[in-house]
């Protein structure tokens, strides 16, 4: 019997006590004297949402399959067991083995929203890692980094030892050997280091300097060791059918965020949305094959359990495969009642009938992302939905018995007008009245109900908004006013809801999505002021933050609110996602001309991409 | 058909909810390819009913629920399939077919065993065992029970239907039944009360044995006879 870290008393004692146990079904046990590497992963959040990611469990299945690696895992302990941990001085775990993470060899730290930052300074001073990656010693763990955050890696550059530039799948095991083989020789952690930036895809932050002009804009990147690379070019997986993918996914005693099978059924995007990160990360597109998926999907269900299976990709209609894919899942999952669900798919005909078969009509509701109110702005968003099949969409959801519609907006993006903005309550109404003009009098059961969301543009690095000024916390909360007042002058306005996010939390996104090397010793401070779970509204310290920029003399709005050059150097230009810098910039032009790029089928449109040799820049075009 | 199953809990997995061992059935029953029977109805659920729900932290060897099937093999084979798909700390039993017309797992419930064991923190004073004789041989021990809809007076000694001192532990077997449910935890914070004795946090570590249903006959008989 496993014996836990943590005392009954205190499981007793704190919410949710299952988070820290381990055990759960399909938990990789091993034993620790018969590896070599131990890895502990960890997602800098609570248990529930660390579970619910994807990409820690192919990692984690991976580093599982190699025979002389253990790797566990380990979350954010919850506010109330954190405050324990501290009071009692006990450190932190991972939840397989239960031991300290300051036994591992590896720590590795997915990335995935800026606004986990304070929470990976949490991991490491309960591990009792040192938070500074030049403090650490021979018996600490190495911290590495990755994911979609790891793009601009510099406000937290202090805190890694090393970063990971892009896909998972490939270069672990070049990395490991490395490991493995410096520990034989006694080499300690600085020569590990300077080999592992020799492997493609890794980022040594130690080892380079960074010189600025007067005006704070970047001057140029110093390396301070011989033979170390002056860009990083990300990895990439080339084959994404014949790769890792887990097929006994670790099922969670409590309910998660995702509780359910995620079948991946692409990666990357053709669409080019230029607000849009992942879209310009992940490329180019590349498919699964449906026959991979389909057994995937059979044996994933068969080791978990689950009751639900869901196709995950940032645009599932654009799947070639998707028909063959669904017929399939829809035979097979009938008999035990497995409902699938399908985020981001378009909605026409063909989506609506597919839903009608394997969802409850009565409870799920239709969600569209037109993003922009107007056809102006989803022009220079480049967003090729129109009004014309957003009306059309919703009238055939409304003749098939759906009468709740989600739309997606944002505010506050580049070349943004009032007129913009009206155009999302004109539409919400259009779509009411869509409603009314379909369904006849006596066959409605009760109002049509439209919720009307927006989230505030935060520009990203690798995005062709990259140059773009962000609002000010002012400029967004007149803007969410503003919508307010036009949704509720629409003729149909009693049954349109509208809610919009935080404007403070956006902006410090912003900061750190553009951020530079100088905003480690913020991120620290503001920790050491108490700053932790900034991702969760109740427990984000503005005023903390706030005073953490302002003993730091450093000015946040120099990185959200500022226009920037387009000669200027970004701190994460030394990173190469695949896309070139003169593409992006191109974009941003055809941007402010509001005109429209066709997607990555349609026609190349010459990102730079092209030289993977893989996925859709290798298929036939139309022309 | 209908299927009853036992099992035990103990180990991490104590500090998993009642409800959480319930999902954690769902999709075990799933996962071993058994041939559960749905609800009707726009959202279909599996047939299943758990006999008394066990608190966070306790452990058992005396957990009960029925199903449900469309098909089923037998006794046996069920019990090695459930049995392939169990972690750490859950382990199936026994399984059994129920008769036509049998009472379902939970309005069958009318008491549980208990065992409790005493954590360090909790000063035992010397003759506690004798005391606890006593206790248990008062004709009434009328005591105020906080319910969903507020207080009532009762009268606990007719809830006990068994108390003695077994070692260091205490063994127990008191009324489970739905609504009447005596938590093993009342009954000992009572005789401290009585004794006059401070109980620090979580003194008790408590282990249910069995589950008993009333046979027509009027004797206690686990779930599964």
């Amino acid at each position: 019997m496993r014996k836990l870290a943590l005392s009954d008393e205190i499981l007793m004692k704190v919410e949710k006590p299952a988070r820290y146990i381990g055990g759960e079904v399909n938990a990789v046990m091993k034993q620790k004297e018969q590896v070599q590497v131990r890895f502990a992963m960890c997602f800098p959040d609570v248990y529930e949402i660390g579970m619910s990611h994807l990409g820690i469990q192919i990692l984690y299945d991976m580093l599982n399959q190699f025979e002389d690696v253990w790797c566990e895992r380990v979350y954010s302990p919850w506010v109330d067991l954190d405050q324990v941990m501290r009071k009692e001085n006990i450190p932190l775990f991972a939840l397989e083995s239960q031991d300290p993470i300051k036994e591992f060899d590896f720590l590795g730290i997915t990335i995935q929203y800026e606004m986990c930052y304070t929470n990976i300074l949490q991991v490491l001073d309960l591990s009792r890692i040192p938070l500074l990656s030049k403090e650490r010693g021979e018996d600490d763990p190495i911290v590495i980094g990755g994911g979609p955050c790891t793009y601009n890696p510099e406000p937290i550059s202090d805190f890694f030892d090393l970063f990971y530039i892009g896909e998972g799948e490939t270069r672990y095991r070049s990395l490991l050997d490395l490991y493995k083989e410096c520990k034989a020789q006694g080499l300690g952690r600085k020569e590990f280091l300077k080999k592992a930036a020799d492997i493609p895809g890794m980022y040594v932050p130690s080892f380079y300097d960074v010189a600025y002009h007067a005006d704070g804009t970047i001057k140029q990147r110093i390396p301070l060791e011989e033979g170390i690379p002056e860009t990083i070019a990300k990895e990439l997986v080339e084959d994404v059918t014949d790769t890792y993918y887990p097929h006994k996914p670790v099922v969670p005693f409590i309910k998660v965020t995702q509780d359910r099978v995620v079948l991946e059924i692409q990666r990357g995007c053709i669409r080019g949305c230029r607000f849009c990160q992942a879209g310009q990360l992940y490329r180019p597109v590349r498919e699964r094959d449906a026959k991979m998926l389909k057994s995937c999907a059979v044996e994933m269900l068969k080791n978990t359990g689950h009751e639900e299976i869901s196709l995950s990709s940032l645009s599932s209609s654009d799947y070639s495969q998707l028909p063959e894919l669904l017929d399939f899942l829809i035979e097979n999952c009938g008999r035990d009642k497995v409902n699938i669900s399908l985020p981001s798919l378009r909605i026409d005909a063909f989506s609506l009938d597919v839903m009608n078969k394997v969802q409850d009509v009565k409870k799920s509701s239709l969600t569209f992302a037109p993003e922009a109110g107007s056809q102006r702005l989803r022009n220079v968003i480049n967003k090729g939905l129109t009004e014309e099949v957003i009306l059309e969409g919703a009238r055939l959801a409304f003749e098939g018995g759906w009468k709740r519609v989600k739309l997606y907006f944002m505010l506050g993006l580049p070349m943004e007008t009032k007129e913009d903005i009206e155009g999302i309550g004109d539409l919400c109404n259009k779509i009411a009245a869509v409603f009314y003009e379909t369904v006849p009098k006596e066959k409605r059961t009760g109002r049509v109900q439209i919720v009307a969301s927006t989230s505030f543009f935060v520009p990203k690095p690798f995005t062709p908004f990259q140059w773009a000024p962000q609002c000010t916390k002012e400029e967004f909360l007149d803007k969410a006013y503003f919508t307010r007042t036009n949704i509720s002058s629409q003729l149909n306005q009693k049954s349109i809801k509208y809610n919009w996010h935080e404007a403070d939390i956006s902006v410090l996104e912003g900061v750190f999505a553009r951020g530079d090397r100088r905003l480690n010793q913020v991120i620290l401070k503001a920790y050491e002021m108490g700053c932790m779970y900034d991702a969760w509204s109740e427990y984000y310290k503005n005023d903390l933050w706030l005073s953490a920029f302002e003993q730091c003399g450093v000015d946040p709005a120099f990185y959200s609110a500022r226009e920037r050059g387009e000669d200027e150097i970004f701190p994460w230009d030394f990173l190469d996602c695949g896309v070139t810098k003169e593409f992006l910039l191109r974009e941003w032009h055809h941007a402010k001309e509001e005109a429209v790029t066709p997607n990555c089928r349609k026609q190349c449109n010459h990102c730079g991409a092209a030289r993977f040799k893989t996925g859709v820049c290798m298929e036939k075009r139309e022309r | 058909m209908k299927v009853r199953v036992k099992f035990s809990k103990y180990g991490p997995v104590k500090f998993v909810g009642h409800l959480d061992i319930m999902h954690y059935f769902q999709k075990a029953v799933r996962r071993a390819g058994i041939d559960i029977a749905y609800s009707e109805g726009f959202s279909p659920h599996q047939i299943m009913s758990f006999a008394s729900p066990l608190s966070v932290g306790h452990t058992s060897e005396g957990e009960y629920f029925d199903m449900e099937v469309r098909s089923f093999t037998d006794e046996e084979d069920m019990l090695k399939k459930l049995g392939q798909v169990m972690v750490e700390g859950i382990d199936v039993l026994q399984v059994r077919i129920l008769d036509k017309g049998e009472g379902n797992a939970m309005a069958s419930v009318a008491a549980a065993a208990y065992l409790v064991a005493f954590s360090d923190k909790l000063s035992l004073p010397a003759n506690w065992d004798k005391e606890l004789i006593s206790f248990y041989q008062q004709t009434h021990i009328e005591v105020v029970k906080k319910t969903k809809k507020g207080q009532k007076e009762i009268d606990l000694k007719e809830s006990i239907y068994q108390l003695e001192v077994r070692g260091d532990t205490v063994y127990m077997l008191v009324d489970a039944g739905s609504g009447s449910n005596i938590k093993p935890e009342f009954v000992m914070e009572t005789f401290f009360g009585q004794l006059g004795v401070m109980l620090p946090e979580y003194p008790f570590r408590i282990h249910r044995i069995e589950t008993y249903k009333r046979r027509e006959d009027g004797q206690l008989v686990p779930l599964i006879a």
